[in-house]
């Protein structure tokens, strides 16, 4: 195996773990930009997972088998939006606590997604998930082509949002709100935005992202649902916006760096250097934490109210 | 008048919480096709029924107690400590370490050693995260929950290697346990056939113990000072950093002492899934029961209730025991929805105002009625 082999079996492995990550924090971007703390993205990612597994299972011997996928991502989306409207009811119209409510949506998500599961399917099982499709001619590219170019369309879709999140984010009236109401909530109110409606429609997005990100991982990624398929996804997500600096392209990056920090321990493990294994999956967790003690001595400040609920009548 | 009028508002406020936690748990066993009355009535009645049930309630509640007064210390101190799971974990190696090291030591001795290891374990492991958020600003509830996950990993890890049961390797099982800890690091059951424990009583001094350190003794103001207005704290001259640090590592030391309760009275070998989520459900311990001592003894039976309920459940109407986690995070919701609208000075002073044109209204009509028709 030549050294360059090695790298595009790694970056191979690492660019399409990356989609579930990027999907999740790219939702997590839009909360936190309107200043919403959203940790019960794990718990959406959750039930992502299940219902895009569901779908997918209860339809692959039946006459919509060729839509099986498309149900349960739309069922994932559907799922999570419905999941950011739950937590937007408890933190922007009840303006409680953001941190504990998210582990509230975490357990509840986590656990009615586990519920579901041990119920309706029980065991392992597999499903036939989403098919890579080739681009044709730009795979045929050497080295970079069946890196790039021979994803699922889910992985496709996931990396065109990223130039979409930023234009959504800073081109359209949409995206100047949800900045502003993130920043100076109560500028934004006097200037008639108004601030709930603006929330409850971020953390509507950022719910279906989760959703659909979950979905990634069960249709996608590992065709298959388990009980703990999402293993601190969610959590990883909100962590790598701290590190996205709240912007598209840098949580982009962040999300390629952590997978391909993940598949190069993969392929250390294949190349037989030995080491236990349990160490190899503590490190993204480790990472993260690292991660996290760096990033928040840099310049860089977040949206100003986040985590703060906006409360209209509330003297200053 | 006025605190009548309080008393209803806060009484339909926490009626119609409890009701949403109710409701969201229903649409789910709705979704299972379970009897949602049937499935409720077997959860919360079925563990009540005999002796064996009853322990069991209490011996779940013991780790809830623990880990719930320490999450109780740490939010009152404005630090949310999420990681009770690893800390918990943390405990458990320490306690077993100590234990099979130095199993001559005499009872007295060892156990009390134990304990304080199971402590240790766990505050260390919490001081990561508690020095982290003091020094470097890293948001604990990220961190902690990263430390589970790590946790989870190192724990498995010790099993699997370095204190698996030598006679595991031998008979070639491979199970991931430690050695049977040895008598003398044993805590006594106090009713024989059950599971019952001492353990119960050191939880409930415990609580009255933290009580009187938080609410009477200079250090616990400080610390709950921490927590209501960090600025008017450090404008006072209190290290705020200080208090951050030092309730997360009593929280660990709590979660870490469930561990070493949990390892020593009913295990009594570290094995995989001692832990089985004590570190979430104290959290909903402690927010039911207002963050209070007084309060968590009461909801860590309750919980406890609702942990064996669905164990029950599960063996009785094959309802999945993961049932208790969508109902612990509903009462999360609906439990911290519920503190913020009944202090929500506007929103009841709007009820009370509707309350009193309704009963302004009845006084009026009565006449009017008589004169009408």
């Amino acid at each position: 195996m030549t050294v360059a082999n090695i790298i595009l079996n790694i970056l191979s492995i690492g660019i399409p773990f990356s989609v579930s990550l990027l999907l999740a924090s790219l939702g997590e971007m839009f909360n936190q930009r309107a200043g919403v703390f959203n940790l019960g993205c794990e718990g959406i990612m959750s039930m992502g997972a299940f219902l895009g597994f569901m779908s997918a299972y209860y339809l692959q011997n039946t006459a919509m088998a060729p839509y099986a996928n498309l149900i349960g991502i739309l069922m994932a989306a559907a799922a999570g939006v419905l999941l950011g409207l739950l937590f937007a009811v408890v933190t922007v119209t009840f303006r409680a606590p953001q941190g504990i409510a998210g582990i509230g949506l975490q357990m509840l998500g986590t656990g009615t997604a586990g519920t579901l599961f041990r119920h309706f399917v029980g065991g392992v099982a597999g499903v036939p998930g989403l098919a890579n499709r080739p681009i044709p001619l730009l795979s045929k590219i050497p080295y970079i082509g069946p890196v790039l170019f021979n994803m699922n369309i889910l992985a496709y879709a996931a990396f065109l949002f990223v130039p979409a999140s930023w234009y959504i984010l800073y081109k359209t009236p949409w995206g100047l709100k949800v900045r502003a109401v993130g920043t100076a909530p109560r500028s934004a109110d006097t200037m008639a935005i108004d601030v709930r409606r603006t929330r409850y429609q971020a953390l509507a997005v950022g719910g279906l992202l989760a959703g659909v990100a979950g979905a990634y991982l069960s249709l996608g990624q590992a065709k298959m649902f388990a009980d703990d398929i999402v293993a601190g996804r969610g959590f990883i997500a909100v962590a790598l916006v701290y590190f996205g600096h709240w912007d598209p392209w840098w949580i982009l990056g962040g999300s390629l760096l952590f997978s391909v920090a993940q598949s190069l321990q993969l392929s250390i493990q294949v190349l037989g250097i030995s080491f236990p294994y349990e160490f190899a999956v503590m490190l993204p967790y480790v990472l993260v934490i690292l991660v996290l003690s760096f990033s928040r001595s840099s310049s860089v400040r977040g949206p100003a109210e986040l985590g703060v609920p906006y409360d209209r009548e509330k003297r200053i | 008048m006025k605190t009548s009028a309080r008393v209803i508002y806060i009484a339909i406020v926490s009626i119609v919480a409890a009701l949403a936690a109710v409701g969201i748990g229903a649409i789910v066993l709705t979704l299972l096709g379970a009897d949602v009355f049937q499935t409720y009535k077997v959860i919360l009645t079925e563990p009540l029924k005999d002796l064996f049930g009853i322990t069991e309630v209490l011996v779940r509640a013991v780790p809830l107690i623990l880990v719930a007064l320490g999450i109780a210390i740490s939010f009152r101190s404005g630090i949310l400590n999420i990681g009770a799971e690893g800390q918990i974990q943390m405990g458990i190696l320490a306690a077993a370490a100590v234990a099979i090291a130095l199993p001559n030591l005499p009872k007295v001795v060892l156990v009390p050693l134990c304990l304080l290891a199971g402590a240790a374990g766990g505050a260390a492991w919490a001081s990561i995260a508690g020095y982290l958020r003091a020094r470097l600003g890293v948001n604990e509830i990220l961190s902690t929950v990263m430390l589970n996950y790590i946790a989870a990993q190192l724990y498995g890890y010790l099993l699997r290697g370095p204190m698996i049961d030598p006679a595991e390797l031998q008979t070639g099982s491979g199970t991931p346990q430690s050695v049977r800890l040895p008598k003398s690091a044993w805590i006594d059951r106090i009713i024989p056939g059950t599971r019952l424990h001492w353990g119960i009583a050191l939880a409930v001094v415990l609580a009255a113990l933290i009580y009187i350190l938080m609410w009477h003794t200079t250090w616990g103001f400080k610390m709950r000072a921490a927590g209501a207005s960090a600025k008017a704290t450090r404008y006072a001259g209190i290290k705020v950093e200080t208090c951050l640090l030092s309730a997360m590592v009593l929280a660990g030391a709590f979660a870490g002492l469930a561990g070493a309760v949990e390892v020593m009275a009913v295990h009594r070998r570290a094995i995989e899934g001692i832990s089985s989520g004590y570190g979430f459900s104290g959290i909903v311990v402690a927010l039911f029961g207002g963050l209070h001592p007084a309060g968590i003894l009461p909801a860590a039976v309750f919980f406890g209730i609702l942990l064996v309920g669905t164990d029950m459940t599960q063996r009785i109407m094959a309802i999945p025991a993961n049932m208790v986690s969508v109902l612990q995070g509903a009462v999360i919701l609906s439990i911290i929805s519920a503190k913020m609208v009944i202090g929500d000075p506007y929103a009841r002073e709007k009820f009370e105002r509707r309350l009193s044109r309704i009963a302004h209204r009845r006084a009026k009509n009565e006449p009017d009625s008589g004169v009408g028709q």
